[in-house]
């Protein structure tokens, strides 16, 4: 396994925000996180990704508990893509997709040819590599994250941890962006709101209410009618996708 | 002109670190020569070169003891205050996120205020050298007020500045609070004088000491010169990209208050300086701190002999506080730099 994660708890002074939670993910696996707003989906994904410290349990990656690794080297192999991260300063779209070689260069060590490889392979992959000298404060909100994403990639990870990365996203890049993320030879743990989107581009579901996991699984077996009606509040119906073959909601007008 | 054009341009630093290194020793030389008695720039040059053990010119002694007792050591204390001014500047703005940050964010100053009111109107120690130990010791009392308001600077960027808000207005109501209880009115003069910054009655050893805190300093601000760049957006995203957030800020919090608290016991609180020079070098090297550092120490050095010269010449046989000089030059350079930063948007 990739990732395992094994009853995790974590909140803020007495709100438990995650209780319990184990999962794990295999090596080359998408999993996708889904579950209404406040379950704890966020947070689940920093304890994950050692951003934050659980009140109890532990999580390990590749067989590693990330509480006993430096922060460096987890960084070496974990990539996190957070919402919408902000600045201020006037930095270029190269600037910010270079900061993802961080993990990776000693304090004064200079520019190598395969942390320009990495940055450049990171900006093909989310169709920016001609805007490389553009400053940031011109970006549109999709472009931004994708130069997010692409300072991911630069990462070099073997995991990476994605919290609602099509936000902002026009459907094309929606679409390109989970597609390119399924089909890159590492782990992921992706965080949607679309759950069309992660029927068809998840290898597995793991779906979260108030904190708890409360189905994981295959999204035929975990996205149905039943379900979205108990943690979504949804009416749908669920067909399987004459295009694609993944399970397809339908909602309901009331 | 576009923040794209410094992009792989490292040529862009090492012309402007050139030019600045020789624009600084023209400045120190001017520095050496003007004054009350001016000194022909030549015999300056003989003067230092006498001391240095390289010529044996005949020059008066008088002239040679102005120029390396008095002058020499006052513009190189300048360039280092400038500087270490400047790399303060620079590394708070990145650690708190925030354009307005600069050395006295943290409550340094006051504290230092304080400490030298209560060596110059209580009376607490005697003589030049326990001022600037009073003022030392404030800042660091002031430094470590804030470093407790605010877990040790692991409550965010806003928390800590507001701790600094905190301690500033706290050890300003101390000092106030003093002067007004104890103090003469010369003695509130003087302590005006001395708040607003002074490079009359520096020495040689002030220098040596800069020098070694200045020096290490910026040593330390440079090794930390990618992490700094991880903080662009902000601290989880630093942690993120490996670096450990809370003992770099620690330590850099540590760093700045050590040099900030060096300079202030010494020469006052001059202020803009830290301010505006690291704008002034983000706009000319870019955000990134591998060049913002060197490029800020290299201005703010420059930057504060001028003012110091500034202060000296501009009203005869009277020298205008620096902190005076450094505002009103500072301020117009600096609203050029704004009107052409300005966003396109």
């Amino acid at each position: 396994m990739s990732i395992v994660a094994e009853n995790l708890t974590w909140g803020v002074r007495r709100k438990t925000i995650v209780r319990g939670v184990s999962l794990s993910a295999a090596p080359g696996e998408t999993l996708g996180l889904i579950g209404p707003n406040g379950s704890g989906k966020s947070s689940l994904l920093r304890l994950l990704a050692g951003l934050k410290r659980p009140h109890t349990g532990r999580v390990e990656i590749f067989g590693q508990d990330i509480a006993q690794v430096s922060r460096r080297a987890l960084s070496q192999q974990v990539a996190f893509v957070q919402q919408s991260a902000a600045t201020d300063t006037n930095v270029t779209v190269r600037d910010v997709v270079r900061l993802g070689r961080t993990p990776h260069r000693s304090a004064l060590a200079g520019w190598t040819a395969a942390d320009e490889a990495a940055v450049t392979t990171a900006l093909t992959h989310v169709d920016m590599l001609g805007h490389t000298a553009q400053a940031w404060q011109t970006l549109s909100g999709g472009e931004r994250q994708r130069v997010h994403i692409a300072r991911a990639l630069a990462q070099s990870p073997r995991v990476m941890f994605l919290d609602e990365p099509t936000n902002h996203l026009d459907i094309h890049h929606q679409i390109e962006i989970l597609r390119m993320v399924r089909d890159l030879d590492l782990t992921s743990i992706v965080a949607l709101h679309d759950l069309n989107l992660a029927a068809m581009f998840c290898d597995r579901i793991v779906v979260l209410q108030a904190g708890s996991v409360i189905a994981g699984g295959s999204p035929e077996n975990v996205l149905t009618e039943t379900l979205l009606r108990k943690v979504f509040r949804v009416e749908a119906g669920v067909t399987r996708s004459l295009y694609h073959g993944r399970p397809h909601i339908h909602f309901t007008a009331a | 002109m576009t923040s794209g054009q410094y992009e792989g341009e490292p040529l862009r630093l090492s012309l402007l670190l050139i030019l600045f290194t020789i624009l600084l020793v023209a400045v120190i030389a001017v520095a050496t020569a003007i004054g009350d008695y001016n000194i022909r720039l030549g015999t300056v040059v003989l003067a230092v070169t006498n001391r240095l053990g390289l010529t044996s010119a005949e020059i008066s002694r008088i002239e040679e003891s102005v120029v390396w007792d008095l002058r020499l050591s006052r513009a190189l204390v300048a360039a280092l205050a400038g500087a270490g001014l400047s790399i303060c500047g620079a590394i708070l703005q990145a650690l708190l996120r925030n354009a307005l940050a600069e050395p006295f964010v943290l409550g340094v100053s006051a504290g230092a205020s304080t400490g030298a009111v209560c060596v110059i109107v209580l009376g607490i120690g005697a003589g030049g050298l326990s001022l600037s130990f009073g003022a030392f010791a404030g800042a660091f009392a002031a430094f470590g007020l804030v470093a407790l308001l605010s877990n040790g600077a692991t409550s965010g960027p806003n928390h800590t500045i507001l701790a600094g808000v905190a301690a500033s207005q706290l050890f300003n109501a101390l000092t106030s609070y003093i002067v007004t209880t104890s103090g003469n009115a010369q003695q509130a003069r003087d302590i005006m004088f001395w708040l607003l910054g002074s490079f009359g009655g520096v020495r040689w050893p002030n220098f040596q000491l800069l020098l070694v805190v200045v020096a290490l300093g910026f040593a330390i601000c440079i090794w930390m010169g990618r992490a700094l760049d991880a903080f662009t957006f902000g601290d989880e995203d630093a942690t993120a990209l490996g670096v450990p957030v809370a003992r770099i800020r620690l330590l850099l919090f540590a760093v700045t208050a050590m040099i900030t608290a060096t300079i202030v016991s010494m020469v006052g609180a001059i202020g803009f300086v830290g301010l505006v020079v690291p704008h002034a070098a983000r706009y000319i090297v870019g955000p990134m701190h591998l060049r913002l550092i060197p490029a800020s120490a290299a201005i703010g050095a420059v930057f504060m002999v001028i003012a110091d010269i500034v202060s000296r010449v501009v009203v005869a046989q009277q020298t205008i506080p620096i902190g005076v000089v450094t505002a009103l030059v500072g301020v117009p350079f600096f609203a050029i730099i704004l009107y052409r930063a300005r966003p396109q948007t």
